[in-house]
């Protein structure tokens, strides 16, 4: 019966697609040119690669960005999979529907509101802005973000499996490190690398909380974009992308590969119980 | 293999669970008392006996877990309400009852994961009603097994002595016997989502007596394996509480499940205890319409008392006449009543029986169940309520079936029923 995609199912999807990709795939292929000019094609050279390794302002804005990414998404992490947990496993007590809005306010909050409060904030508590105040700033808005991912682990993960481990004679603290940590480490760590890669993007509540030595890597590549685009930012672009891709692939093969292995293990357990059942 | 699994699953719809528990549980007990020398069957009790255990009986006796006074409240709803229970030391003892009837808290409560409202549980005589759920001699095996996914069969069942602090010798040792008791041996390295449905609950099992507790808390642990499965397991179980000595208290809503294993059950209601006795008190003679309903299947027969004297009653119904129960009870002339009777106390034949002047009815046929072993014949009276009898099939041909329309003659013994007043 069914003679494969249609036409109309073809085109649209090679739309939707060119619609998504086609300005990084244009990126990308420039970042590869031999030009100066960014709009004119002038043969396929990687001198941009190299230009960018020796551009310092660059290096140093990615340095920082990775150093502020990575403070900010563990310690929203842990933030993070905290108010999820008190949000699951707590119940209800008093004032749950207020930690449970304030918790997940930051998802909806223009950035703009975000930075230029805390802005306000830094400046009214005397605080040197620089690295940690982006760092601050940085966990406050991505901490919600972990808590979502974490909370909705939490709802589909058993609780008897801990009451089992408590009945079992294991205290509540050690429960959570033995037990319930390692079953929602996945949703954890997907968490922080969310928290990382959240971080490592935000331009608008960095350049409000940023000072003096800490200009993060988005802000350095909008500011020179305002001077022009050079083929520079094209190659650098084009780096982020690919360690996203990576990171990207690389878990869901990772998971693809885990849910064959699982479906191939029930499929041996069930044929190892069938005899039984005779 | 297959096709015959599902022959079995076809058909058991059309046999209610209700008609199969006496008969299992009966087996069950012809099982254990041909294994055991001690048990013969004391004069006047009902149904066959298990095992002479009965400590329910003997005023000395302490129970080993008391439940005095307990209620507990979830917000406006009643849970459990005063209810006091008293369970004895190697008693296989189960709460039945509907979904919600408070059961499971009772369960939880024993366990620590729930605190008692109002009330205190004692072990063994020392209050327990504050002690943490990890420092409780008890061991739950849950019903959905809750199994540590991350860890290996031999580690789960290991976890509760290595939080005991034993030697790791012990611990391997241990471990090993664990997995012998419940033949899951090639599976130690295998992790719980290796193993299928039956395999998982004998390691939650394997792991919740690892520890030697004085009281294995059970919730509904068969309810997730399929009809065969469940039936071997059961055995087991009544097999290893035996074996180990330990005092098993067990939560269903299943009343096969609790007949076939209980020294005595506790039919539940709405946070309230109906009744407890042993599974064939509690068959025979049941306290109330519900707990008549609940087990088994029987035939409730509405009418007034119209005179009691010594061991004996008689009823006034409406679709019968007079109905006589021999039965001691204390009750008034044209008090409301229920004669209670089984469907497989209920004779019935085509010619009107010669031997009997009471306890005999007349009706139409108005449908038959035929379960292969056994036909149900569901007889409508005259004045319109319909009575069920059960008679096995003995034999392959009948000269002349009962049938469809047929006028058929229903009698019952009076020592075969029970008067029920409320």
């Amino acid at each position: 019966m069914n003679r494969g995609p249609s036409w109309f199912n073809i085109t649209s999807m090679v739309m939707g697609f060119a619609f998504l990709y086609l300005p990084i795939l244009i990126l990308i292929i420039f970042s590869f040119n031999e030009s100066r000019l960014v709009t004119v094609w002038a043969g396929f050279s990687t001198k941009w690669y190299g230009e960018l390794f020796r551009n310092e302002g660059l290096m140093d804005a990615a340095w920082v960005t990775a150093r502020v990414a990575f403070v900010s998404a563990s310690i929203a992490t842990v933030l993070g999979t905290l108010a999820a947990i008190t949000l699951v496993r707590f119940g209800r007590f008093h004032g749950r529907t207020l930690f449970s809005g304030m918790v997940y306010a930051p998802l909806v909050m223009p950035e703009v509101i975000t930075g230029l409060s805390l802005l306000l904030l830094f400046v009214a508590v005397n605080f040197d802005r620089g690295f940690w105040t982006v760092v601050i700033a940085h966990i406050t808005f991505s901490m919600c973000f972990v808590a979502v991912v974490v909370q909705s682990r939490l709802v589909s993960f058993d609780a008897s499996v801990e009451e089992a481990a408590m009945d079992l004679g294991c205290p509540p603290g050690k429960t959570f490190f033995v037990i319930t940590l390692p079953i929602i480490l996945p949703a954890v760590i997907s968490g922080w690398m969310l928290a990382f890669t959240l971080s490592l993007d935000d331009l608008v509540i960095a350049s409000f909380t940023t000072g003096p030595g800490a200009t993060t890597l988005p802000m350095k590549i909008y500011s020179q974009v305002r001077l022009g685009v050079t083929p520079e930012i094209n190659a650098v672009c084009t780096i982020l992308i690919a360690l996203v891709t990576i990171g990207v692939v690389t878990a869901s093969i990772v998971t693809k590969r885990q849910e064959i292995e699982r479906k191939r293990a029930e499929a041996a357990a069930v044929r190892a119980d069938e005899p039984q059942q005779v | 293999m297959v096709t015959k699994g599902t022959a079995a699953k076809k058909a058991a719809p059309r046999k209610t669970a209700a008609k199969a528990a006496p008969r299992k549980a009966a087996a069950a007990s012809a099982r254990s008392k041909a294994k055991s020398e001690a048990s013969s069957g004391q004069p006047g009790k009902v149904g066959p006996v298990r095992r002479t255990f009965a400590p329910w009986n003997d005023p000395a006796a302490k129970p080993f877990i008391l439940y005095e006074n307990i209620t507990k409240r979830f917000g406006d709803f009643v849970a459990v309400d005063d209810l006091t229970l008293g369970i004895y030391e190697r008693e296989f003892f189960s709460l039945l009852g509907p979904s919600g009837c408070g059961k499971t808290t009772l369960l939880r409560m024993l366990a620590g994961f729930e605190t008692p409202t109002e009330g205190r549980i004692l072990l063994d005589g020392q209050d327990i009603s504050t002690v943490p759920p990890y420092r409780r001699p008890v061991n739950m095996m849950f019903q959905s097994y809750a199994l540590f996914p991350h860890m290996s069969v031999a580690d789960n069942i290991a976890f509760g002595l290595k939080q005991d602090k034993m030697p790791k010798g012990e611990i391997a040792d241990r471990v090993d016997e664990m997995l012998k008791l419940v033949k899951l041996e090639p599976f130690k390295t295998r992790k719980p989502h290796q193993l299928s449905g039956g395999q998982r609950q004998r390691v939650a099992l394997a792991r919740s007596i690892a520890k030697r507790p004085k009281v294995l808390l059970l919730d509904e642990p068969l309810g997730a394996l399929d009809k065969k499965l469940r039936e071997q397991t059961q055995f087991e179980l009544t097999d290893l509480q035996q074996q180990l000595g330990l005092t098993f208290l067990i939560v269903t809503h299943d009343q096969e499940e609790a007949m076939t294993v209980s020294d005595r059950i506790a039919v539940m209601n709405q946070g309230n205890i109906i009744q407890v006795s042993t599974p064939a008190e509690m068959y025979e003679y049941p306290n109330s319409r519900y707990v008549a309903d609940f087990i088994g299947d029987i035939n409730l027969i509405e009418g007034t008392i119209a005179s009691v004297s010594r061991g004996k009653v008689t009823v006034e119904t409406a679709d019968a006449g007079k109905l006589v129960v021999n039965q001691d009870l204390k009750a008034d002339k044209g008090q409301k009543a229920w004669i209670a009777i089984r469907p497989e106390k209920v004779r019935i034949a085509l010619k009107k029986p010669a031997a009997r002047t009471d306890n005999v009815m007349s009706g139409e046929v108005w449908d038959i169940g035929y379960l292969g072993d056994v036909s149900t014949y569901h007889v409508k009276l005259p004045a319109g309520s319909t009575v069920k009898a059960l008679q096995t099939n003995a034999t392959r041909l009948i000269e002349r079936p009962i049938t469809w329309e047929d006028q058929a003659w229903l009698s019952f013994s009076p020592d075969g029923a029970v008067v029920l007043l409320s």
